[in-house]
């Protein structure tokens, strides 16, 4: 014990866990403030104050049930009708959990991605223009042009680019998730968030996923809950540890793993229990 | 030695389990066996009445199909009987498909509002109405057809009232809970995730029900409406009480006009067994019965593209 004397006991005295990204390169581009979440009378997130930097990987790690997939839900308002959520959640300075906004419209910026690949029973082509179509979009070059460039960002063009017509249920696991990535990214996002996208998936997909996303940080905010500490150490700048529905520490990543704050991230991220 | 011998001696003693087990095969089988016994003898019996038309009566199966005049006890000019059960084929097939296709538009809303709109709503109110529906005997749907519904058709459309129209508005209102409820266990199966995907790429929850929703599920809707004509094609009861019992070539939905149940129903107690008139029913009912096999055929088929996707 005498080696973690540094470390905080008392989780009360970090009761604001806000980094600002020191990188002026990348600025915030969404931030929660205030952010409860209750299910019922049930209070799932208490105080998630986090900023998020731009074309950055954000990754949120902690034990099952300890709040980020609801977190990550909430950011773009994918708990509407399931849960109540406070607070404000501001992106690029405009409040989006507001009752007027217009969800649909929110929901093309800051794109998700989920922990079981799920494409539609549509042909793969169909799958990425469904939400082009929504919007719209009927001119054929257009649609070929951005199913192309969404499969190609999402590292799978090459392995369907014959097989567009093709039912999208035929994929492998990973190849679906790819696909899924591909949909996300067809309608152009700021923000790309992603539940667990590798937990369904074997090594081989996965490390293949990892490769993908840290491509398409370049062109995309990435916010990424993740079971696996290894994974958010490969491919993420910033890590936010949450407990019991509580932010408990948040700082870059290599901060997180070598020199944690509180006791339980120490013990989380040295798998002494989680 | 001794302890193997015993050892076999107890695994091979049947356990008081193991011979209950073999009575839970035997009884399971036998209740089966009397299933499969009905059916084969309801088939085989009403085969080979209806076919005794054609065989011992010499009616030609095209006379029979295509013949516009019911009326077996009477020969023609050409000294044939008139058997002709196309009115009545006709009148089965338009009263099932039209109440199908006033029913559908109804199912499918009301199953999207059960499932989609407002699922605590949907549990709590029109779930126990559609079942109440459902458990209404048929016959009080053929009085209420008979005492509102052929007036209000004779009042706005003239005629007698009976007719076509009528009972397909008595129908339409049998079939509706059928449909509706097969519809929202179809709107049940899609997986919730679908929902999510959709939500997710910023597609509204009419353009998710109407994109995704209503796609994935098309298998099991189709799967319910035909469910539902099979029912509106073996209802006899209130269709014979609306529809005018004449079995005439409906000219317009407000002439009397009869179908395949109307027909047997009315005539079955007034005919003598093994006579013409008897046997002309019989194959109607061969119509019905196989019409009904026609239409579990098509469910299957159905179901059975649904899985594959």
């Amino acid at each position: 014990m005498f080696l973690s004397n540094d470390i905080t006991q008392n989780t009360e005295m970090l009761d604001r866990h806000v980094v600002q990204p020191a990188d002026p390169q990348h600025p915030t581009i969404l931030s929660t403030e205030d952010l409860h979440v209750y299910y019922g009378k049930k209070e799932a997130i208490a105080e998630g104050d986090l900023r998020f930097a731009s074309n950055q990987i954000t990754a949120l790690i902690g034990p099952s049930g300890s709040g980020k997939s609801t977190f990550l839900r909430s950011l773009n308002r994918m708990n509407d009708r399931i849960a109540t959520v406070t607070g404000r959640i501001m992106y690029r300075g405009v409040d989006i959990n507001q009752p007027d906004i217009d969800v649909y419209e929110m929901r093309r910026r800051v794109g998700m991605v989920f922990q079981r690949p799920n494409p539609f029973a549509k042909s793969i082509y169909d799958n990425i223009a469904f939400a082009l179509r929504l919007r719209g979009v009927t001119d054929k070059h257009a649609l070929d042009e951005i199913v192309e460039t969404s499969l190609k960002q999402a590292a799978l063009w090459n392995q369907v680019k014959d097989d567009l017509n093709k039912s999208a249920l035929a994929l492998s696991g990973g190849q679906a998730q790819r696909l899924c990535i591909a949909r996300a990214i067809a309608v152009k996002p700021d923000i790309l968030l992603l539940d667990e996208p590798a937990s369904a998936l074997d090594p081989v997909s996965t490390s293949q996923l990892e490769d993908t996303l840290l491509e398409l940080k370049q062109h995309y905010s990435i916010i990424i809950v993740t079971h696996n500490m290894q994974q958010a150490g490969r491919i993420s700048e910033y890590t936010a540890f949450f407990n019991q529905g509580r932010v408990l520490e948040y700082d870059t990543t290599s901060h997180i793993f070598t020199n944690p704050q509180v006791q339980v991230t120490s013990d989380y991220v040295s798998g002494n229990f989680g | 030695m001794k302890s193997t011998e015993q050892l076999e001696q107890q695994l091979k003693r049947h356990s008081k389990a193991a011979k209950l087990e073999i009575w839970g095969k035997v009884v399971s089988f036998s209740a089966l066996l009397l299933i499969v016994a009905v059916v084969v003898a309801i088939i085989g019996f009403v085969a080979s009445k209806g076919l005794a038309t054609f065989f011992s009566n010499h009616v030609s199966l095209w006379d029979f199909l295509s013949g516009k005049s019911w009326n077996p006890g009477v020969t023609d000019a050409h000294g044939k009987p008139e058997v002709g059960a196309l009115p009545m084929i006709v009148g089965s097939f338009l009263i099932t498909i039209l109440s199908a296709i006033v029913a559908t538009p109804f199912a499918i809303g009301t199953a999207v509002f059960m499932n989609e709109i407002s699922p605590n709503k949907g549990a709590k109110i029109l779930q126990p109405v559609t079942e109440l529906l459902v458990g209404i005997p048929s016959v009080v749907y053929g009085f209420i057809g008979l005492s509102v519904v052929v007036p209000v058709t004779r009042a706005v459309f003239g005629g007698s009232g009976f007719g076509i129209l009528s009972g397909t508005c008595v129908l339409f209102v049998m079939i509706l809970p059928t449909v509706t409820s097969m519809s929202v266990d179809a709107l049940r199966s899609v997986p919730r995730y679908y929902r999510e995907a959709s939500l997710a790429l910023g597609a509204t929850q009419w353009q998710t029900i109407y994109k995704v929703v209503l796609r994935a599920a098309t298998p099991g809707m189709m799967t319910a409406v035909v469910f539902g004509m099979a029912r509106a094609f073996g209802e006899a009861l209130a269709v014979q009480m609306v529809i005018g019992n004449a079995a005439l070539m409906p000219g317009s939905l407000v002439d009397p006009a009869s179908t395949l149940t109307s027909v047997l129903t009315t005539g079955i107690g007034n005919t003598v067994m093994g006579s013409l008139q008897n046997n002309a029913l019989w194959s109607l009912a061969l119509v019905l019965l196989l019409m009904s096999l026609v239409f579990n055929l098509i469910i299957r088929l159905i179901g059975r593209k649904g899985r594959l996707q």
